[in-house]
């Protein structure tokens, strides 16, 4: 089959003799693709800062598609289902699965010792996101193997498009965890740094927990636009101002109630701090830049919340831990826990409390692949996210 | 500073960490290790579930003779505490408790014990996707010795 293959740093590549995917746990099915989206992570992993990944890695984690074979175990789903599948593999039957914190599943990891040794443990499995998130093949690609079938695929309701469900496999459940675990309370006012669509899922959110405004940061226009108008949040353009002590000046002074972080290890700040970090990690004095992290700290409310959506791989320096300290901060963090939350998203999208249908912006064969990259990477073109319809537009109707 | 300095300190600090992780799990770096220790997972069945009768976990049984394996409740709800220790080398000689035996024992019993929790979990142990479209390169090398072990090393 086809697929899109991570072929070194900053190199992807289309291969046409992937072998397809069987059937090799009793829980798993065979999704046919019909969308798979590009995500923040893979630029991570693109740029080479998720570490073990491999020459030859089929990528991709946010996908849709229709069922076309089962495992003997699978009770919940058969051949022909259209389903969203959540970018995190796991059992749902480990304590961690039962308590829903299904991305520190501990079986869904088929690489624990690679984590265990970088974080003390391991966490879940995650679809074409390097070897240390087990391995597993990535969705860009004409077929993929769902292991934990009953657990991770869920029916798509009918009257929902392909376009708007897929992106309950990944960003809006992300978005949603943000404002969920971030503890978002009728009245809050939120911060979120990051307009892509994790972002904009994140502060979408809020508002369907009651917040009264939210205000949101990202240096490219465009993006603030779509965050203006889809989402209704306020939007601060960090390049034209001091965030900082605009936030202060919005809100009375006491800063936001919760700040959702979702930019991620490769974030960018205006100044000359910025090239410093920049050659740091590239020196890998440190492997990850964290300067909205920091900023969120800095202008969140006492007694505020912090909730780290962006992906983080190892250490950061100049961490302003006296800030959060005396300012008696909650700080939280979490791969999404998607299976928690997707069945509910779906019915929101059907709803259209949650507005996914714009997050796609391009829509290419996967033959394009490499191009839908790079016009998300350096935010060309309008462009929020790429989605390949590996099987071609057809099968995506 | 000198770059190369620079270069050197960073080295020992945050940014190798991935580096010596990976070095460490594929065996090219020395790590000294108590040999008589513990390996524990906790399951989340009860502990009748996780031994019945005084039953090995499958996995666990083919290494009878070579540990001692206990089984005891976890606190709260979080099921059985499964734990296992190595007490014969596995050319079936002396007891050793404090005494030496070879790595792959140890790698062999991490293993074991990974599957059991997973079979009693689960009812199965999950696969990585098969074959492997990766390419060989002198470049990944350490990380395909590392995948080779990454389930009987790590910190179990
Ligand atoms: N926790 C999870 O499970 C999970 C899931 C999906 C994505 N993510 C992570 O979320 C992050 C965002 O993902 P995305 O798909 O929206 O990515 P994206 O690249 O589309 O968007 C990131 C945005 O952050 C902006 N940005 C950069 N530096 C900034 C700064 N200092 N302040 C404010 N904004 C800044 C960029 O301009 C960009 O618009 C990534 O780190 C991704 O890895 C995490
Ligand atoms: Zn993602
Ligand atoms: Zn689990």
């Amino acid at each position: 089959m086809k697929a899109l293959c991570w072929t070194g740093v900053n190199e992807l590549s289309v291969e046409n003799d992937i072998p397809d995917p069987r059937i090799q746990n009793r829980h798993d099915a065979i999704l046919k693709v019909h969308l798979s989206s590009v995500c923040g992570s893979d630029l991570h992993q693109i740029s080479g800062y998720i570490p073990a990944m491999r020459e030859g890695d089929v990528i991709g984690h946010e996908f849709m598609g229709t069922i076309v074979e089962t495992g003997p175990d699978v009770q919940k789903h058969k051949v022909g289902d259209r389903v969203v599948v959540c970018s995190v593999i796991a059992c749902g039957s480990c304590w961690f699965c039962e308590h829903q914190m299904y991305s520190c599943c501990d079986n869904g990891n088929t690489n624990p010792a690679i984590t265990e040794a970088m974080w003390g443990t391991h966490p879940a499995g995650i679809f074409g996101y390097s070897h240390a998130m087990g391995g597993f093949k990535g969705s860009h690609a004409e077929y993929v193997r769902v292991p934990y079938a009953d657990t991770i695929a869920f029916a798509i309701p009918d009257g929902v498009e392909d376009e708007a469900a897929l992106f309950a496999s990944d960003s809006a459940p992300t978005g949603w965890m943000g404002a969920d675990l971030g503890g978002v309370q009728p009245g809050d006012i939120v911060a979120v740094w990051g307009c892509g669509a994790v972002g904009q899922m994140a502060a979408n959110s809020a508002f369907l927990k009651g917040a009264e405004r939210v205000i949101a940061m990202d240096r490219f226009d465009y993006r603030l636009e779509m965050m203006e108008r889809h989402i209704g949040a306020e939007v601060l353009n960090y390049e034209q101002t001091d965030v900082d002590l605009e936030l202060k000046e919005r809100t009375g002074g006491r800063g936001p109630d919760v700040c959702i972080e979702a930019v991620g290890l490769e974030s960018h700040a205006p100044g000359p701090q910025y090239r410093y970090e920049q050659v740091k990690q590239q020196l890998r004095i440190e492997t990850d830049r964290p300067h909205a992290v920091r900023d969120a700290i800095m202008a969140c409310r006492k007694g505020g919340t912090v909730f780290v959506l962006g992906v983080f791989v190892g250490m950061v320096d100049k961490f302003p831990l006296g800030a959060f300290m005396n300012k008696g901060l909650t700080m939280r963090g979490a791969q999404q826990h998607g299976e928690r939350y997707i069945p509910e998203l779906l019915d929101r999208i059907a709803k259209g409390e949650l507005k996914t249908g714009h997050l796609a912006t391009h829509r290419m064969s996967l033959d394009d692949g490499p191009k839908g990259y790079e016009l998300f990477k350096n935010k060309e073109d309008g462009c929020l996210r790429s989605v390949f319809a590996p099987n071609g537009a057809a099968s995506a109707a | 500073m000198d770059p190369t300095n620079l270069m050197l300190n960073g080295l020992t600090r945050g940014g190798d960490i991935i580096e010596s992780t990976v070095r460490k799990i594929a065996g090219t770096a020395t790590t000294r290790a108590r040999t008589d220790r513990w390996n524990v997972v906790t399951v989340n069945r009860p502990p009748q579930e996780v031994m019945p009768d005084g039953r090995l976990p499958g996995p666990l049984a083919e290494m009878a003779s070579e540990i001692e394996v206990q089984v005891r409740p976890a606190p709260a709800d979080k099921g059985s505490e499964l734990a296992a220790r190595i007490t014969r080398p596995s050319d079936g000689g002396e007891q050793v408790p404090g005494g030496k035996h070879t790595g792959d024992q140890r790698e062999r019993l991490r293993t074991a014990l990974r599957h059991a929790k997973m079979i009693l979990e689960t009812g199965e142990v999950l696969e990585s996707d098969k074959p492997s479209t990766t390419r060989t390169t002198i470049t990944n090398l350490p990380l395909e010795l590392a995948l080779r072990r990454a389930q009987g090393t790590g910190r179990l």
